[in-house]
């Protein structure tokens, strides 16, 4: 059968591109290894022009899938299964990027890029160490081909290709034995992105990542060199590098983050979840390496554990691969990823590196120098070694933690998270934030080798007084009383403090009194403050976080018990202004948005002490890909101390004008009459119930219903409907209402008290009132979250820039 | 010994320590038979929401109060009582894990997860449903949130 108006050459372009890929890696990867091994300079030449020529012809097949694939996207090309799953039509066209890296094979590709990106950087920056460096970054490139190609060996399928025609990919289908399929709503329109990915944190934040996973593969190749050539001269070479990846790392991390913060509703930007930890891991060690490497430059000691964080590093990449796409996490992670066949290549792609670096590492180990003189304790060496010790732990604490299904499913154990999943990270972390605040603080006023005690003691006085200072303050008026967990970890939320605080003012001060304010070799002082503002946001926002919406409502609160959280969500009907707590809310109205498809709430906040007045347009996105409800995307209100965030967690619409009429029952207990979908019966009568539904004050009589409603599904629900006849005589009546039927009850009158006759209303309208449900929560000071990591990734840069440009006066 | 050794030493026997501390905070997952068996210890349910049961949530009386009633693959079932929202999607999950504990008779629900129908492999099958309902004709995809959030 031939179909018309598919576009079948672009993915056959992008195909053969693939294996051309597939295939030209393997060459530059033999032949770099070749180059490297070859005694003779004339034969590593003629390797070396061999492996680059493969090379640049494996990075221009990279580039050609790339724009294969975003070429069929992009023209909505929806006889490609990639195309039509990961975007439609109506989609925003900045969000086609997203819809590139939404799937496995997209998010391999970009990874792909950025190795070659990187490769070719090196070869321009770093000649000296091409050939073994390059040998690991081809290698790489092999190993990420593979999972792009979907061919089968043996009965196996080794990768997964992202040109495969939708009816190749579900041949079963009954819409593909019509021609013209294509012309099919469905197919037409295409099956859209994610609503959560349609945030434009998710155009920049993949790739910004990727670069990050993709950068640590240097210092790691690096490792390799020097174990491979018996020659450990690449530790400077190696700096820059580092530097690059723990400030990429770090800012795709938390642009990740700020995603959560911005577009998802878990109520914060960090949760513990285990894809949050999985690129968290890495970062750790890297930056565990970087100081170790720097230790090693000056001192000549730790280069051992240089090398073995180097290798870590990016071998926990690869793990974070293998637990985020395998499947592995299954209940753990509220991502939801599911396995796609390919747990076994996956698994085989950590291995592959970390295996044999390690056997490496352990057979040179003897190899590698080292000092047999003990470090001094008053050394910078010394505990910088003992601070990447500790950040190197808390990323082994961590990644252990994560790893529990694997060790469930290795196992066959049935282990689960605990009840307080966050709190168990935590309660550890808070220890590994103040040793390290502390340690940032110190370090810096020791020399290399040997200090005199009196000039340390000199020195770090004023940090160490304004710092106590500072924090005492913060502790008596800055109203930090996380007691949840208890007293000890609300003092060691008190220390935690005073080492950040420790590590800004003790770094700030470092610039001027022991740099003098040169700014250019000021790099790791400047990133260390920014590191510390972070932790000092994190600690203050957490700690302080406050829910808004709580403590409110005119309507039932849920009893609150004494180590529960109380119900977060209040109830807001429309143009019903509503207390909640510091602030008087009202839910004006909602608008459904055509261009981006999301639906706008507008609510007013008024503040109740100064009368402060500001709205806030939280959205809500219909949820597709076959799933129902909504995706909510925060809205929140900034201040310089503080945010207010908002979101939706639920909504009912109400009919535009409700005309439906009460109508008017005569019963008596035991009477059932009909409804629509089903019978009402009553059951008794309760005269001053002991637990009404709303209060009654004394003198009042309150008069309850207690009525059955059973539906022709055989569902039962209860209604109580209920009058409260006043002092004054006038009476207040509170109707009931069973939203599933869209049903109200209530009790007009008393008809006759002695047959014990009354009167009911029942209406049955089909949408009741507009209402949503709302979250409200206040983040003080998360400012200084965002501020500190853009102040590190600056510092990093700097310091960065400032070695190359030392490297390169050394070598003229 | 050096001086190094001991502190790493003392790192390493604290961060065993801080793991074997946290096996004593784990807890396990549990059927609905076991899970009654031990009243108020927390568990983790793996269970389907049973759709021939009412689902209680009415934001008008309560926005924090759902309960339904969960069923295991051994076909036990619970009430569950969960003081939050109703989580998006609860309707159309396939499976539920529930975290909480077991009191007189019901399930006090803390946190519930979602296991939807998602991504990659099971994707397949919902997308043939998906394009199967009607055809293939039918898109709605323009009056998105113009329909109401049922509870």
């Amino acid at each position: 059968m031939t179909y018309p108006g598919e576009h079948l050459l672009p993915g056959q372009i992008g195909h053969f591109l693939a294996l051309l890929s597939l295939a030209s890696s393997a060459v530059a990867t033999i032949s770099y290894f070749k180059s490297n091994k070859a005694p003779l300079p004339a034969d590593k030449d003629s390797w070396l022009r061999l492996a680059r020529i493969s090379f640049f012809l494996q990075s221009v097949c990279v580039l050609g899938v790339f724009i294969s694939l975003y070429y069929i996207i992009s023209n909505h090309y929806h006889e490609y299964f990639y195309a039509w799953n990961h975007s439609s039509r109506s989609l925003q066209k900045e969000y086609l990027l997203a819809s590139f890296w939404e799937g496995q094979e997209g998010s391999f590709m970009l990874w792909s890029f950025w190795n070659m990106v990187l490769g070719w950087v090196f070869i321009w920056r770093t000649r000296k160490w091409e050939a073994p460096v390059m040998t690991i970054v081809s290698f790489a490139q092999f190993c990420i081909a593979t999972m792009l190609i979907g061919i089968y060996f043996f009965g196996v399928k080794v990768g997964s290709n992202p040109f495969i025609l939708f009816r190749e990919q579900m041949p079963g289908l009954p819409i593909f034995s019509t021609p013209n399929y294509l012309t099919l709503p469905k197919i037409f329109e295409g099956n859209d992105l994610n609503t959560l990915l349609q945030n434009y944190w998710m155009v920049i934040h993949p790739p910004v990542l990727f670069l990050g996973f993709a950068s640590t593969i240097i210092p790691f190749a690096f490792a390799y060199s020097g174990l491979v050539n018996k020659d450990h001269s690449w530790v400077k070479s190696a700096m820059p590098w580092a530097l690059f990846s723990v400030a990429v790392l770090g800012t795709g991390v938390m642009m990740g983050a700020a995603w959560a913060y911005e577009s998802l509703s878990f109520g914060g930007y960090w949760a513990w979840d285990p894809v949050e930890n999985a690129s968290l891991v890495p970062w750790l060690i890297l930056v565990a390496g970087l100081h170790t490497n720097l230790v090693y430059n000056h001192s000549g000691y730790s280069l051992r554990s240089t090398y073995l964080f180097y290798i870590l590093s990016f071998s926990f990449v690869l793990y974070s691969t293998f637990l985020t796409r395998s499947g592995v996490l299954g209940d753990t992670s509220v991502h939801a990823f599911t396995g796609a066949d390919m747990t076994t290549q996956l698994l085989l792609f950590v291995l592959v590196f970390f295996l044999p670096l390690l056997f490496l590492f352990f057979k040179n180990k003897k190899n590698i120098p080292t000092i047999r003189k003990e470090e001094n304790m008053y050394s910078r060496e010394f505990w910088m070694f003992i601070g990447s010790l500790v950040l190197f732990l808390s990323a082994i604490v961590i990644s252990s933690k994560t790893s529990m299904p694997v060790v469930n499913k290795v196992f066959g154990t049935n282990i689960a998270p605990p009840v307080d999943v966050e709190f168990g990270y935590n309660q550890v972390q808070i220890f590994i934030a103040i040793i390290i605040g502390i340690l940032t603080a110190v370090t810096q006023y020791l020399k290399y080798k040997e200090t005199k005690p009196s000039y340390f003691g000199k020195k770090i006085l004023l940090p160490t007084v304004l710092s106590l200072i500072l924090t005492i303050a913060i502790i008596i008026w800055g109203n930090v009383h996380y007691d949840k967990h208890g007293p000890g970890f609300l003092a060691a939320i008190y220390m935690a403090i005073f080492g950040a605080i420790y590590g800004i003012i003790g770094n700030a001060l470092y610039i001027w009194t022991n740099l003098k304010g040169k700014l250019a070799s000021a790099g790791a002082s400047i990133a260390h403050v920014g590191f510390m503002l972070f932790l000092l946001g994190v600690l203050i926002s957490s700690s302080k976080k406050e829910t808004l919406s709580m403590n409110t409502t005119g309507i039932n609160i849920f009893k609150k018990t004494a180590n529960e959280d109380p119900a977060e969500n209040i109830t807001l009907f429309k143009n019903v202004r509503t207390d909640m707590g510091k602030y008087h809310v009202t839910y004006l109205r909602d608008t459904v948005n055509n261009f981006d498809r999301k639906k706008y709430f507008e609510l007013k906040f008024e503040k109740k002490d100064d009368g402060e007045t500001f709205y806030l347009y939280p959205d809500a996105l219909k949820n597709n890909k076959g799933a129902e409800g909504f995706s909510a995307n925060p809205d929140k209100k900034h201040y310089l101390t503080k945010d207010i965030f908002v979101y939706v967690t639920s909504w009912l619409e109400g009919d535009k004008a409700d005309t439906t009429a009460y109508s008017p029952v005569t019963m008596k207990v035991g009477d059932t009459v009909f409804y629509s979908n089903g019978m009402l019966t009553l059951d008794h009568v309760d005269v001053n119930p002991p637990s009404p539904r709303v209060p009654y004050h004394a003198g009042e009589t309150s008069m309850q219903l207690n009525m059955k409603v059973i539906t022709k599904e055989g569902v039962t629900y209860t209604v109580k409907p209920e009058i409260i006849i006043q002092s004054s005589n006038s009476m207040e009546n509170i109707p009931d209402t069973v939203l599933a039927q869209s049903l109200i009850v209530k009790f007009n009158k008393i008809i006759d008290e002695n047959k014990g006759q009354l009167e009911i209303g029942v209406k049955e309208s089909k949408r009741m009132n507009d209402l949503m449900t709302l979250k409200v929560y206040e983040f003080p000071f998360i400012t200084l979250v965002w501020l500190g990591i853009i102040l590190m990734v600056i510092g990093l840069i700097m310091s960065a820039w400032y070695r190359m440009k030392k490297l390169r006066r050394l070598k003229n | 010994m050096k001086k190094m050794h001991i502190v790493a030493l003392v790192l390493i026997a604290v961060a065993i320590a801080t793991l074997i501390s946290f096996m004593g905070d784990v807890t396990s997952y549990d059927t609905i038979a076991s899970a009654k068996n031990k009243p108020g210890k927390h568990v983790n349910l793996v269970a389907e929401l049973d759709k021939s049961k009412p689902l209680i949530y009415d934001p008008v009386k309560d926005p924090n109060y759902l309960k339904f009633t969960a069923i295991d693959t051994l076909r036990n079932s619970i009430d569950v009582v969960y003081h939050n929202s109703i989580p998006t999607d609860m309707q159309k999950s396939e499976r539920l894990v529930l975290k909480g504990y077991v009191e007189n008779g019901t399930f006090e629900c803390k946190e519930i997860l979602l296991k939807c129908p998602s991504k990659y492999k099971d994707d397949m099958n919902e997308t043939e449903k998906n394009i199967n309902s009607g055809n293939g004709y039918g898109n709605d995809k323009n009056n998105t949130a113009a329909e109401t959030k049922k509870p």
